[in-house]
């Protein structure tokens, strides 16, 4: 009798171990390939732009925190920046050099924690560890600086709720002197294993025309080779003040736009981070953190589209204001939404192992997806 | 290019009378375009070389009472490093808009939640679903005059409130 063999279709999540976070995929295989795996999103939808709604200005910014809960500081910031463009608020500088000092450590963190859950969704438990372990320390950092280990909460309309607590550009120093070798020792233990590097080149290549065409950002437009950066090429802030490189994948261990190229990327990422936080330290100015802001925040009628560059590539705000102290409509376009709706064309095709490091290493966190 | 700029050359092509532009607003300039054009507009945009807008940014369904709803594209280049924003309004009765899926590909997860929050259909979508919501959800809850229904498969939608029990 011939053995009958005919296309399943498999459940993956909502709940999974390496679905990072609460998302559904309706894979369908025959046998060990993948014809399609389409994700079912919406698991975590909390509606937050209908808050955004209700809300009034300040009262929202503990919200964007939730939307992106890795990224909280790059998320409150591109909040704050909105309404600030919309009401033509001056930030004061040491404000600014605050927020970008929150941001780059949240990036830190963020890449962290992202290339660590990729090489253990591929099998390796003990990079995940290293990199939870040095998650900690920056954690203790933001905890130093505002309060909270995750949802900061610390980027005002016109600027940061606190200054820095007495000891912190000492305490920072000290941490980013010793973090540096932990990374040259992640690397050696992680970039050249040969298990690692074949279990993710060559996997999951997003071409540079099919990034654009779906609207990747950050790690994952710059890991298909398209050297775009928010913060060098549209500055913000004051990282035209800043000397850093911008990371682009080259395809050095496989095809360009890989699995490997996206955390290759997020690893010098986190390097050129380190380096922009040793200038801050260095540039920050004297001065007050908060603008002279009015009580109620009313922009006036308009409307203004701000992107960041976010641990998770270029977060989008888009605001319409009609006049009062609510706005009228509030969209938060996110990195992980866009990153998420490729996986259906690249997985065509796979191994449904690699299904797995694929979402790993486009990084997508499921609170960013819903909102 | 400066709007202006990217207004003029939009002008040039399709005539003044079809793109309509607001300047008394704060913030960034927009430009209203009929609904009918959308396609083809933004095959221009995207195809023409002066302004070779790659990418859609961004894509949001907003609700304009009393009677309508509008689609707001953010274009971008990444080559020429401008941005265009292009909007579209149509009747709440008839929520109709053209889908640009075929033009940037991430319009369609974009579309369908404009879609799912909003009720604005996409004629030519390929897969127009619900994506936030259950498939079986009653109405689109970004529209201003939205209700919350009492209850959702015999789950009640609400409690009585610890601090103020009179409102219930």
């Amino acid at each position: 009798m011939a053995i009958q063999t005919q296309e399943m279709m498999l459940n993956m999540g909502p709940q999974h171990p390496s679905t990072h976070g609460v998302i559904r995929f309706v894979v369908k295989t025959d046998g060990e390939v993948m014809s399609e795996a389409i994700p079912d999103v919406g698991y975590l939808h909390r509606s937050i732009e209908k808050i955004g709604e209700i809300c009034d200005f300040n009262g929202f910014m503990p919200y964007t925190d939730r939307a992106d809960y890795l990224s909280a500081m790059n998320a409150n910031q591109g909040y704050a920046m909105v309404v600030e463009k919309l009401m033509k608020i001056e930030v004061p500088r040491r404000a600014e050099y605050l927020r970008i000092i929150a941001s780059e450590f949240n990036r830190i963190i963020s890449h962290l924690l992202a290339v660590g859950a990729l090489a253990m969704d591929v099998g390796a438990a003990t990079p995940f560890l290293h990199a939870l372990k040095e998650r900690e320390k920056v954690n203790d950092l933001m905890e130093a600086l505002c309060g909270q280990r995750l949802t900061y909460n610390y980027v005002r309309i016109g600027g940061v709720s606190y200054d820095m607590p007495p000891g912190f550009t000492e305490q920072s120093l000290s941490f980013l002197d010793k973090f540096e070798p932990i990374m040259q020792e992640f690397e050696r233990l992680v970039s050249d294993n040969k298990i690692f590097v074949e279990r993710v080149a060559n996997v999951g290549a997003i071409s540079r025309e099919d990034a654009i065409a779906y609207n990747l950002v950050g790690p994952n437009l710059r890991a298909s080779g398209v050297d775009w950066d928010l913060r060098r090429d549209m500055p913000y802030s004051i990282y035209p003040e800043l000397d850093f490189k911008v990371c682009v994948g080259r395809g050095e261990k496989g095809t360009l736009g890989d699995c490997y190229d996206r955390y290759i990327v997020r690893i010098r990422e986190i390097l050129e981070s380190v380096k922009i936080l040793r200038q801050c330290f260095i540039q920050i100015p004297e001065g007050p953190t908060l603008a002279d802001m009015p009580k109620s925040l009313k922009p006036p009628i308009g409307e203004a589209y701000v992107r960041t560059e976010s641990s998770r590539g270029d977060i989008g705000y888009y605001l319409i204001s009609d006049g009062s102290t609510h706005a009228f409509r509030l969209r938060i376009r996110t990195g992980s939404f866009t990153g998420m709706s490729i996986i259906q064309k690249i997985s065509q095709g796979m191994m449904i192992a690699d299904l797995v490091a694929l979402i790993a290493s486009l990084d997508v966190v499921a609170p960013e997806i819903d909102r | 290019m400066s709007f202006e700029e990217l207004i003029q050359t939009l002008q040039g092509k399709f005539g003044a009378e079809s793109l309509v532009t607001t300047t008394d607003r704060a913030g960034d300039p927009f430009v209203m375009v009929p609904a009918a054009k959308i396609v083809e507009i933004l095959t221009f945009c995207r195809d023409d070389a002066s302004l070779a807008f790659d990418c859609l940014s961004n894509l949001t369904g907003v609700d304009a009472p009393p009677d309508d709803a509008e689609v707001v594209y953010h274009l971008f280049s990444y080559s020429k490093k401008h941005s265009l924003t292009c909007k579209v309004r149509v009747p709440k009765s008839n929520p109709h808009v053209s889908s640009v899926e075929k033009i940037y590909p991430t319009a369609n997860w974009q579309e369908r939640e404009a879609f799912d929050l909003i009720g604005i259909i996409f004629d030519g979508h390929s897969d127009l679903r619900r994506i936030m919501l259950p498939e079986d959800w009653i109405g689109h809850p970004l529209r201003k005059d939205y209700k919350e229904a009492a209850d959702y498969h015999g789950i009640s939608t609400s409690r009585p409130s610890l601090l103020y029990p009179e409102k219930g």
